[in-house]
């Protein structure tokens, strides 16, 4: 029993990591129709600059205030700068649709190795806040620390703040109607460019907060977020690529699912057990988990 | 007094020329339907007039500002709306919040919130409806919201493309009777494209007779119903 709720725990610690990886990837989905391979990039880049905060300050929290506020302007300045010369240039047929994406990966690769030219590739640390050891129940620890419930609330506190950005105010009234009819949303008024600008700087900040809660529980260097980029994707995939909440619910899901085999069968089966996901969840629920229909009228 | 002046329009998709030197004017607080077949540049035309789509060549101006190549958002800002064709609400939306949206742009919530209710008191089913998700609308409740949707933004020209596609007789003529009442009540200019043409010169004041990307006609909507030529040529009936 106690051994379940620590692998629980855990999970739900994983999943929020991955939901809010999930959800930056959502943001950019819905509102370019891109899917950002950068932002693994974006969010490493950003989880050094947090890592020299916290060298410098010895301050944890400016180091994710600085990291949350540089991921949102990289995510504009991303959006303006490159994104839109890139729908400019290629506007029509086969290649529009994908050019961005490649353009995202090679991006991913040119941050990496700016990283790694500026901080070298050796593993580097930042050390967690709050203590790591775990909580004692029933007389005995859990594998599950302050640090976890630290992260699980930190996302929990992205997530409200985002789900009362977009069902409470008309910027998110403006955000969810360019992202499902940007022609009637612009009829209607709303200016659609500057809107997808904010998609990315939302999705900036959540990656960037994202790499700051996973890295003191994990080791930093330039590849060090790949695998979260990995687990967030297919987060966003089994939750609908489309959906906020399910977004929530597949990074949940998906670290649940990850703690479980870890602990009870072994670590080698993760990989192989979510792309087993990731494929399954395509084919049974491609609209995903909670089902957010997209309805096309004529 | 002339509001909308289009004066040789040409506008290409890719190769095909979908208008042709197309020139008309559009006076202040009338209903002008422009009417024809498939494929003769009706959408193509509003399309142009609200911004989504920019012109070979001509031009056209709106109360004597060219707004040619303007952006739909900007458009909406100078008064006028469309409601493009196909019901165009978004579905996965509230009904409340199709309409909302039409007032984003003002920043003005009190003003919206009056616009909305003005919305509601012409189209009553909506009222009943405003938190349900626009995906369970009727097709003719859809139509509603959507020319609710731009009346919140409180045009002064509204551009409504087909509203009475694939609706029900007796929807139609509930829809009809409220552009009527837009243009007689509040002095709103409307242009309204549509292949019913029967309906559509039976409540507009002047007509415009498109075919195959060519202006046709343009005149008194009586006369154009009652002239025999045009319409075994072009009205089909």
């Amino acid at each position: 029993m106690r051994e379940l709720i620590g692998t629980l725990l855990i999970g739900i610690t994983l999943g929020s990591i991955y939901s809010l990886m999930a959800l930056a990837l959502v943001l950019v989905w819905r509102s370019t129709r891109v899917i950002n391979f950068a932002q693994a990039g974006q969010a490493i880049l950003t989880t050094y600059i947090a890592y020299e905060i916290i060298n410098r300050t010895g301050v944890f929290w400016l180091a994710i205030l600085f990291a949350v506020v540089a991921g949102a302007l990289l995510g504009a300045g991303i959006e303006y700068f490159l994104m839109r010369t890139l729908f400019r240039h290629a506007d029509e047929g086969p290649v529009a649709a994908i050019a961005p994406v490649i353009a995202t990966l090679g991006l991913l690769g040119i941050i990496r190795s700016v990283v790694g030219m500026i901080w070298g590739n050796e593993f580097r640390s930042i050390a967690p806040p709050v203590s790591t050891t775990g909580f004692v129940f029933n007389g005995q620890p859990l594998p599950f620390s302050m640090l976890n419930l630290v992260v699980i609330i930190g996302a929990a506190i992205v997530m409200i703040i985002f789900s009362f950005i977009f069902q409470k105010t008309d910027l998110g009234l403006s955000l969810r109607a360019s992202a499902f009819q940007p022609e009637i949303a612009r009829l209607a008024g709303i200016r659609v460019g500057p809107i997808r600008t904010i998609g990315w700087v939302f999705a900036g900040a959540a990656g960037a907060f994202a790499g700051v809660l996973v890295t003191p529980n994990d080791i930093l260097s330039p590849n060090s977020l790949d695998v979260l980029l990995v687990f967030g994707f297919v987060a966003a995939v089994i939750g609908g690529l489309e959906s906020l909440p399910g977004a929530v619910v597949g990074g949940l899901a998906l670290g649940i699912g990850v703690a479980l085999i870890t602990n009870y069968i072994s670590t080698v089966l993760v990989f192989p057990s979510v792309f087993i996901v990731l494929i399954l969840s395509l084919i049974l629920r491609p609209n995903g988990l909670i089902g957010s229909k997209r309805v096309r009228i004529a | 007094m002339s509001s909308l002046l289009v004066s040789n329009l040409t506008v290409d998709h890719g190769a095909i020329r979908a208008l042709s030197n197309v020139s008309f004017e559009v006076k202040q607080g009338e209903i002008t339907a422009i009417i024809g077949a498939n494929g003769a540049g009706k959408t193509t035309l509003l399309r142009t007039l609200s911004g989504l789509k920019s012109p070979s060549n001509g031009t056209v101006t709106w109360r004597e500002r060219n707004i040619l190549n303007k952006k739909p958002e900007d458009l909406v800002r100078l008064g006028i709306s469309h409601v493009s064709e196909g019901k165009s609400v978004i579905p996965e939306l509230s009904v409340h919040e199709n309409l909302l949206m039409g007032g984003l742009w003002r920043r003005n919530r009190s003003d919206t919130n009056k616009a909305i209710a003005e919305a509601v008191e012409l189209f009553p089913r909506l009222g009943e409806r405003m938190e349900q998700s626009a995906n369970t609308l009727s097709g003719g409740e859809r139509q509603m919201l959507a020319i609710g949707r731009a009346l919140v933004s409180r045009p002064k020209l509204l551009l409504l493309d087909e509203p009475s596609l694939g609706l029900a007789p007796l929807i139609i003529e509930q829809i009809f009777t409220v552009v009527q009442r837009l243009r007689k009540d509040m002095g709103m200019t409307v242009v309204l494209v549509e292949q019913n043409a029967v309906s559509a010169l039976a409540v507009a004041d002047t007509g415009v007779i498109l075919n195959l990307g060519e202006l046709i006609a343009a005149g008194d909507a009586r006369y154009i119903l009652a002239d025999p030529a045009l319409k075994s040529a072009y009205l089909g009936f």
